[in-house]
């Protein structure tokens, strides 16, 4: 009698959550045919590579970002820490900066120093929202606004402009004709995956973000985990700084970076990961950054100019989110 | 005439009939109890009736009227009025503002503050509370807020008065209160729905009862007409047993104390809590809300520090600054609210129900979802969980399963204490039955068992002994013969008698 809602509902329920689930793929199949067909030379190996490249910081971003997302927070300061990266990491390897003038050891340091210092940034914003109870909005914000200004100061407002092709192979070097910032990206969605699916961290993630007092019931340190969670969404948005300096070939504090904490939301919120946290979803955030991509491309390949297609961009998350809501009542 | 007279109520969702012919019918200053277990169609029948949700067929009458409300706005302009549990008003608002809110009094544009605040007064007058209606409502207890919402039906010149389940949060005394405001409210020819899970309760304020099952109307009486037991026949459609205490063959077993508390202090209320479980003991933890019985699972589970006072395991002092200290201790606490801090909506059965067991499932941080799913099927079992499937998520299942799932969640542990904090809130009689027999049967699997709930009968019914609090003070420790639901409220009672003294005295 009892149990009559609660075993039938469910079908209806998993049918509905099947389709909001797969939403984003077929949203990202359907622009792939749309554009076989309305745009010229998009089956050509030229093409793919430049969509990907042009997709592959948001991406990494953006996972991090669903991390924080899953754990029921935001992280606005990513721009602002790939920002700071893009702007040590010439510093470095021109000895600028720690006097290094040993080539492979100054490249070495200049790839390894900035992640370190982005998770960092990362850990010092968990801290804000761990330790003052500061609203995760509120917390990053304050990175959001002094980072660039920290990365202007670091370069003293000017543009770095260099050429090291030892560093640069992070962005510019290929692996049978596929750019390897492409498997840079592909390692981390996957690494992403793997931690989010199938390790007691992720699974504690998703817990704290999806009842906190819950988690917090089971023994699970919830404040450890927002911590990492914070800190991995630093890393990566170093990872990406890095990978935007090296493929410009100059590094400018004031445009690397710019804006993309929106994209890096968006791509989580149409891929499937619940802005409130305890839902998310690594493949669907690089689906949705993906999405996200080839719109913009396929508004711009069809001589629509940029600024109609932020417009377009609107849309799709409003048909994003609307979806989800659908799959939660 | 009727106030309110529905008739052929159909309503199917997605196919499946959640409502079929459901009939209710209401008159003026009168109070009726609308019951039946969860999924009965209660909830739907009221969502209908206040416009939440539309029908498929049948009529309303309200008056002698046909209506039709497309939304639980049009319900209220017409004089329809429905208290929460949880209520819908704004906690950062004034009282006074609440009650007006969407009709302010005004002078030239402006909310006319005195005239306001003075009329909200004296509605709250009118019910008994005397509280400065110029602060926030958030400032208020539950008790309080609900008044408020009374306070604003009133104002509103409801006709009918739904009460949703609006006195499962307020403890004896509140409800008392609660009581005589809907006793006001008939005075005055409202008509009222109090929808409960609490039999008792009905009998002290309803006149009728509708009872449902299975989305139909099965009964209309005049309560007084109607025994418990008859009632809760035509609820469950068969013969029940209520739950009665199985004679105790074999006196209390005198082993040692597995956990015992002496003097706990806590910044959350606790004056003096003095108790002790053995293995496979079930003790009851008595006492009105507010009087600390959840506090005192808290400070045992580690939620809440202790400022004075100790507690031993097996002998041992330990100390605990977090849950999970606790939880390797040995100690589990199912919590109040299973939706507060138990279930995690969005996480799967499976999930749920091994999230404390995680960390030993786990291989270099790789959690082994074969082992996992084994554990989950086995408890599923075992307890008789309904669940599609082991991927369902908790928060497609009825509330006596979320909480089978949670309490499962602790037995894979194999704890040697088990904190039960109200278990069978909110879940229909027959899940009850199930949950205590459950609870029962670990006891005597060596489980030690804090069994904390409102419902004396269900302390009555299993537990061993049974610590009686009062204002965050052990006050009596009965056992044996002495648990009996009779001892139990003299007891409170007297703890009463013991602070009136002690206020008269100082």
């Amino acid at each position: 009698m009892t149990d009559l809602s609660s075993q039938k509902f469910p079908q209806f329920g998993d049918l509905r959550q099947a389709l909001a689930q797969y939403t984003v793929g077929i949203a990202f199949l359907a622009l792939v045919l749309l554009n076989l067909l309305i745009t010229p030379n998009f089956a050509s190996m030229n093409t793919i590579s430049v969509n990907l490249t042009q997709v592959c910081t948001i991406v990494i971003v953006a996972v991090g970002m669903t991390f924080v997302i899953a754990s029921g927070g935001i992280d606005l300061s990513v721009g602002s820490t790939m920002a700071i990266a893009g702007a040590l990491a010439p510093l470095i390897f021109t000895g600028a900066f720690l006097g290094i003038t040993d080539p492979f050891f100054g490249v070495v340091v200049a790839i390894v120093l900035p992640l370190v210092v982005g998770g960092c940034l990362g850990l010092f914003n968990g801290f804000l929202i761990t330790h003052y109870n500061i609203q995760p909005i509120v917390a990053t914000l304050v990175l959001f606004v002094t980072g660039r200004g920290i990365a202007q100061v670091l370069t003293n407002g000017s543009l770095q402009v260099f050429n090291r092709p030892d560093f640069q192979f992070i962005a510019l070097a290929r692996l049978w004709g596929i750019p390897v910032q492409v498997f840079i990206m592909l390692a981390v969605v996957f690494l992403g995956a793997f931690l989010l699916r199938k390790t007691l961290f992720g699974r504690y993630l998703l817990a704290s973000g999806g009842n906190a007092a819950a988690a917090k019931m089971v023994g699970i340190n919830v404040r450890w985990v927002r911590l990492v969670a914070y800190a991995i969404c630093g890393v990566l948005s170093a990872l990406a700084g890095l990978i935007v300096v090296a493929r410009n070939g100059a590094s400018d504090a004031n445009l690397v970076g710019l804006g993309i904490e929106l994209d890096a939301i968006a791509a989580a919120a149409i891929g499937g990961t619940l802005l409130t946290g305890g839902r998310a979803t690594i493949l669907g955030t690089f689906l949705g950054a993906c999405v996200i991509q080839l719109v913009r491309y396929t508004l711009l390949a069809n001589g629509v100019p940029d600024s109609a297609a932020l417009v377009f961009k609107a849309v799709i998350i409003i048909l994003a989110v609307r979806i989800q809501r659908k799959h939660v009542n | 005439m009727s106030m309110i007279e529905m008739t052929g109520i159909c309503k199917a969702y997605g196919g499946v009939p959640a409502l079929s012919d459901v009939r209710l019918s209401l008159e003026p200053g009168r109070a009726m109890a609308l019951i039946g277990q969860n999924g009965a169609g209660k909830s739907t029948l009221i969502r209908i009736l206040t416009g939440a949700t539309g029908r498929d067929s049948g009529q309303v009458v309200m008056d002698g009227q046909d209506v039709d409300f497309a939304s639980p706005y049009e319900a209220l302009e017409s004089g329809i009025s429905t208290i929460y549990q949880e209520i819908n008003l704004i906690p950062q608002r004034t009282v006074a503002e609440n009650i007006f809110l969407g009709r302010e009094p005004t002078r030239l544009g402006m909310i006319a503050y005195k005239t306001m605040n003075a009329r909200a007064a004296q509605a709250l007058a009118e019910f008994g509370v005397d509280i400065d209606v110029s602060r926030p409502l958030g400032d208020f207890n539950a008790a309080t807020r609900q008044m408020v919402a009374i306070a604003r039906a009133v104002q509103l010149e409801s006709k009918v008065v739904i009460f949703d389940e609006s006195s499962s949060s307020l403890d004896r005394r509140e409800v008392e209160f609660l009581f005589s405001a809907m006793r006001k409210l008939k005075a005055k020819g409202v008509a009222i729905i109090f929808v409960s899970h609490k039999l008792d309760k009905l009998y002290a304020v309803c006149d009728d009862v509708t009872i449902m099952r299975d989305g139909r109307t099965v009964g209309e009486h005049v309560l007084s007409e109607l025994s418990k037991k008859q009632l809760v026949e035509i609820m469950l459609g068969k013969t029940f047993d209520a739950f009665t205490r199985s004679a105790r063959t074999e006196a209390p077993r005198e082993t040692a104390a597995r956990l015992r508390a002496k003097d706990m202090q806590t910044n959350s209320g606790l004056a003096s809590v003095n108790l002790h479980v053995a293995a496979g003991e079930i003790l009851g933890l008595a006492g009105l809300l507010g009087s600390g019985r959840t506090e005192t699972a808290h400070a045992l589970f580690g939620a809440d520090k202790l400022t004075h006072g100790s507690i031993e395991i097996q002998q041992k002092p330990v100390a605990f600054d977090r849950p999970a200290d606790a939880i390797v201790a040995g100690i589990g606490l199912c919590s109040e609210d299973r939706k507060v801090d138990g279930i995690v909506p969005d996480m799967s059965v499976a999930e749920n129900l091994t999230l404390a067991l995680l960390p030993s499932l786990t291989h270099w941080g790789i959690v082994d979802t074969k082992r996992r799913d084994e554990i989950a099927d086995v408890f599923i079992e075992k307890l008789n969980i309904k669940v599609a499937s082991r991927t369902q998520k908790i928060s497609q299942l009825s509330g006596g399963n979320q909480q089978k799932v949670l309490l499962a969640r602790w037995l894979a542990m194999n704890l040697s204490i088990l904190i039960v904090d109200e278990p069978t809130r909110g879940i229909d009689v027959g899940a009850k039955a199930e949950i205590l027999s459950v609870i029962k049967d670990l006891a005597a699997e060596g489980l030690g068992v804090l069994l904390i709930s409102s419902e004396m009968e269900e302390v009555v019914a299993v537990a061993d002994r049974v610590t009686v609090l009062w204002d965050g003070q052990t006050i009596a420790d009965l056992s044996g013969p002495q648990i009996t639901e009779d001892n139990i409220l003299s007891t409170i009672a007297s703890g009463d008698a013991i602070l009136d003294h002690a206020e008269g005295a100082a």
